[in-house]
């Protein structure tokens, strides 16, 4: 199935990822997008993920045209 | 409107002056409760002379309106506002106001911290600072 992957932060530019779409097995899951995408094996604890703008889990499982996006801890305010 | 976020600098006082009491009804409201924050121009052992702030469009209205939402139920709030910036931002610019009404004290001092807390941590805002030494995001928040 295909979802897209965004990055945010040091994290986009680590990856040199911005958006990008990947190709995953239907029964893929938040870590296998991160994997896809970077190349790494296992997201690190400092990552945080959202699926269709709300936060994930790394085994949350994904569907078709799914948006999952991958960032560093928040800093706002 | 109970979330913006907005692209070029605004004056919190005059947002509020524009709006004193929010959406709360009029006469209905005792206490209101204002935080603002500003950009400075040094942070953790450094000086900065510009930041940028990064959002993430869809998502970080989204978070911030569930945040809203929360506090205002969670602490009887008659209303919550929240406008933060993004993108380029000066030192002494203002970067967030959050301001709550309610009825007695307690529920707007109570609400307006959980409510910046909340934004602290879970709105999905990314602060990069630039200085003499370069560009560096910012990996944590100062603790609240």
């Amino acid at each position: 199935m295909h979802v897209t992957v965004k990055a945010f932060a040091h994290l986009r530019d680590r990856f040199g990822i911005d958006e990008t779409g990947v190709e995953l097995d239907p029964q893929a899951c938040v870590q296998d997008a991160w994997r896809a995408a970077t190349g790494e094996d296992a997201m690190p604890k400092h990552v945080f993920a959202a699926v269709n703008l709300e936060y994930a889990q790394p085994g949350d499982r994904l569907h078709e045209g799914d948006e999952v996006a991958f960032f560093p801890p928040v800093t706002g305010g | 409107m109970a979330v913006e976020l907005r692209a070029s600098p605004f004056d919190p006082w005059r947002e509020l002056a524009a709006a004193p009491g929010g959406e709360a009804p009029a006469g209905g409201f005792g206490a209101t409760c204002a935080f603002v924050g500003t950009m400075r121009d040094f942070n953790e052992g450094a000086a900065v002379e510009r930041m940028f702030l990064e959002h993430y469009p869809g998502m970080t209205e989204r978070q911030l309106a569930a945040i809203v939402d929360e506090t205002r139920s969670a602490h009887g709030l008659l209303d919550a506002r929240v406008i933060h910036r993004v993108g380029s931002i000066e030192p002494g610019e203002a970067i967030v106001l959050v301001a709550v009404w309610s009825a007695h004290r307690r529920e707007a001092f109570d609400g307006c911290r959980a409510l910046m807390e909340a934004l602290k941590h879970r709105a999905p805002f990314w602060k990069r600072e630039s200085g003499a030494g370069g560009d560096r995001w910012v990996e944590r928040n100062t603790p609240g």
